[in-house]
């Protein structure tokens, strides 16, 4: 079917697909809807379990296509890249959208390669001119938007998390199945060890609603635990500057910015950071920024929806008493 | 062991960037040029490897204009032993992809035993050409990796990538594809004598008809760069603190709705 809208599903490894892989499916049955055709989910997986199927059933994919082998776990790009490649090439999809996700922005890089296609890595948002597609991405530390469209299809991209929405669930929609039958490579590389990070108990830095991020002005390592105790209530993760990651506060998985992660959250709450340019291109489109700084100047401000000038120290605490009442509410 | 590290010569990230007038592209003059950090950190990585291992090779390639030879200086200055620049008109217009097939091919005749990417470069942010160089030449690759340690007998690498709540090592056969991840190491500066040094080193101008290219064109194209759209006007909640953060999480859960 020439005008398939194909999402790659991005799970947990243990047969549960991740909201994000929602919100690719909400994005890919609005431009189809747009564009005309049908928005489908892709999973390369060791194991799918059937609430799985069940839930991309109820996000809106229309048809899933399932390739289940134990050499696709865990994910290798030279494994999964020919199977997805294979399958594109008989199938002929239209577009072939990711989530910006570890595996993900590898997989569709090699697989434009593969396939001989434009990728648009990281998109924010699209757009329908003349029935084609238009990705927008930031770039330039996230100072410009660029528009960008593709020669020839199919179109690939990978959308940055918590950007898009998920559609209106179809509940008690029932999944309509596909096993194609792909060739699965054995792979070259080989997993030695799995290094699980110690688990905060919080929501990952790209996924979660909610983050809460602590600078220069947080004066030591010690002090973090004021934001970890905010966030526990708020229920967000926790991310740092690099200014706090450099000087070995917190571990370099938790740099937002430029040369860290980039995140997309509902709320952004930011305490002792000034602001530069290289953090703002890691947390620029989130929806609402919260800025605490006790210096008026701070560049911050400029982008912060809204604002306290005060010392953290102070300000911290009382927030998060301030959100234990109106949450216990 | 020979290593190879295609870098990007990228806009300092504190530059002001300007949109040029044709809207396809910023406006160059004034730019103060870097080696893309991320890059600085494969640079460092294959500096370490041939050291440790007491011989080998570091060879710095980039595509790019003629100031991007300035950026292989600063390699060759950091300590590798030559450079290629990759330079042609057929590769004006170049994508990713275009920029991934030029450096595989270039790749395939220095026949080297590792490739060593930066993550992503630092002004199109597109993180690509990694994993379409390794597809191109069929090798393996780990994206984004913060460890690694090359096999004694020089035949395999141990790497670990970054994913979402783990680090995974993987045991990889050479010759693969690495790409660094900010933690990797710390890059050194060069040393007056390496900046020295460098200028007596090689930057071997290479022409898309060397590696059997032809201008392709581009398969993602630019519509138009645009500036950011503004964002509303913030407010500064007044008051003291406890007054202030009271006005403050009443207008995140009724203005602003956000928790
Ligand atoms: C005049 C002009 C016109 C352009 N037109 C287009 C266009 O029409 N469409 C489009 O998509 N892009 C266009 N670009 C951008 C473009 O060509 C990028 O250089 C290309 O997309 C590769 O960079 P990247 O950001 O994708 O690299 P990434 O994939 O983010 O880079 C990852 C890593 O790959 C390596 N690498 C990347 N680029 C190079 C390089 N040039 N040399 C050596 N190693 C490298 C580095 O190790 C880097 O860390 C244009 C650029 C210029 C200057
Ligand atoms: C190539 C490159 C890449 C980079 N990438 C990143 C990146 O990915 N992420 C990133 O964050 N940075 C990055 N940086 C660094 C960036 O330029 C800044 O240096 C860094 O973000 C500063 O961190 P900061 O805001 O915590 O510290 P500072 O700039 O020192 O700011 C500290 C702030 O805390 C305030 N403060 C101090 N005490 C208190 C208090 N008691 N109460 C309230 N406020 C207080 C001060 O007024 C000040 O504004 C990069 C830089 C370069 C050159």
């Amino acid at each position: 079917m020439a005008s398939a809208f194909w999402c790659i599903v991005e799970d947990d490894r243990a047969g549960r697909p991740k909201k994000v892989t929602g919100e690719v499916l909400g994005e890919g049955a609005r431009l189809a809807r747009q564009l005309g055709g049908q928005v489908e989910a892709v999973w390369l997986t060791d194991k799918a379990t059937d609430e799985g199927l069940k839930q991309l059933a109820e996000w809106g994919a229309a048809r899933v296509w399932l390739l289940e082998n134990p050499a696709l776990a865990p994910y290798r790009g030279e494994v999964w890249t020919p199977a997805l490649a294979e399958l594109a090439a008989a199938q002929t999809p239209q577009a072939i959208f990711g989530a910006v996700t570890a595996r993900q922005r590898e997989l569709l890089a090699r697989l434009a390669a593969r396939l001989g296609v434009g990728l648009a890595a990281d998109s924010v948002a699209f757009s329908a001119q003349d029935g084609k597609l238009v990705a927008t991405r930031p770039v330039y530390a996230g100072k410009l938007l660029s528009k960008v469209g593709w020669s020839k299809p199919p179109w690939l991209a990978t959308l940055r998390p918590n950007v898009f929405r998920l559609e209106d669930p179809k509940t008690g929609a029932a999944p309509q199945i596909e096993r194609p039958a792909v060739a699965i490579s054995q792979g070259t590389m080989t997993l030695a060890e799995r290094k699980e990070e110690a688990s905060t108990g919080l929501p990952e830095l790209t996924e979660a609603d909610i983050v809460v991020s602590g600078g220069r002005g947080m004066k030591g390592p010690e002090n973090f635990v004021i934001l970890e105790e905010l966030a526990k209530v708020v229920g967000a993760a926790v991310g740092a500057s690099r200014a706090a990651v450099d000087a070995g506060w917190r571990p370099h998985r938790f740099q937002i910015g430029q040369t860290g992660r980039t995140i997309s959250p509902k709320l952004y709450l930011g305490f002792g950071i000034s602001g530069a340019i290289q953090h703002l291109a890691g947390m620029r489109t989130s929806k609402i920024i919260v800025a605490v700084n006790k210096d008026p100047e701070a560049p911050i401000f400029k982008v912060a929806d809204f604002g306290i000038v005060g010392d953290l120290f102070e300000v911290v605490p009382l927030l998060t008493q301030e959100f234990k009442r109106l949450l216990e509410k | 062991m020979k290593i190879l590290v295609p870098i990007k010569q990228v806009p300092d990230t504190a530059t002001q960037v300007k949109i040029a007038a044709d809207a396809k592209g910023i406006d160059t003059t004034g730019i103060t040029w870097i080696v893309s950090p991320y890059d600085e950190y494969a640079v460092e990585e294959a500096l370490r490897i041939k050291e440790k291992r007491g011989q080998g090779e570091v060879v710095a390639v980039t595509l790019g204009p003629e100031r991007a030879k300035e950026a292989l200086r600063s390699c060759l200055a950091m300590g590798a032993d030559r450079a290629l620049h990759l330079r042609d008109p057929a590769w004006e217009n170049a994508d990713s992809l275009t920029v991934a097939r030029a450096l595989a091919a270039a790749i395939k005749q220095e026949a080297p035993q590792l490739v060593l990417f930066g993550r992503q470069a630092i002004d199109d942010d597109m993180g690509a050409v990694p994993a379409q160089v390794a597809d191109l030449l069929g090798w393996p690759c780990a994206s984004w990796i913060m460890e690694e340690t090359i096999s004694e007998d020089g035949k395999s690498v141990r790497a670990g990538r970054q994913v979402e709540g783990a680090l995974e090592i993987f045991t990889i056969p050479l010759p693969c594809v690495l790409s660094a991840q900010k933690g990797l190491n710390e890059p050194r500066y060069p040393t007056l004598k390496g900046i020295m040094g460098a200028k007596k080193k090689e930057i071997k101008d290479v022409k898309a008809a060397d590696l059997g290219q032809t201008a392709d064109g581009a398969q993602l194209f630019v519509v138009a760069l645009e500036a950011l759209p503004p964002r509303p006007p913030g407010r500064i909640v007044p008051g003291e603190p406890a007054e202030a953060v009271k006005e403050l999480v009443r207008s995140l859960r009724e203005d602003a709705k956000a928790i």
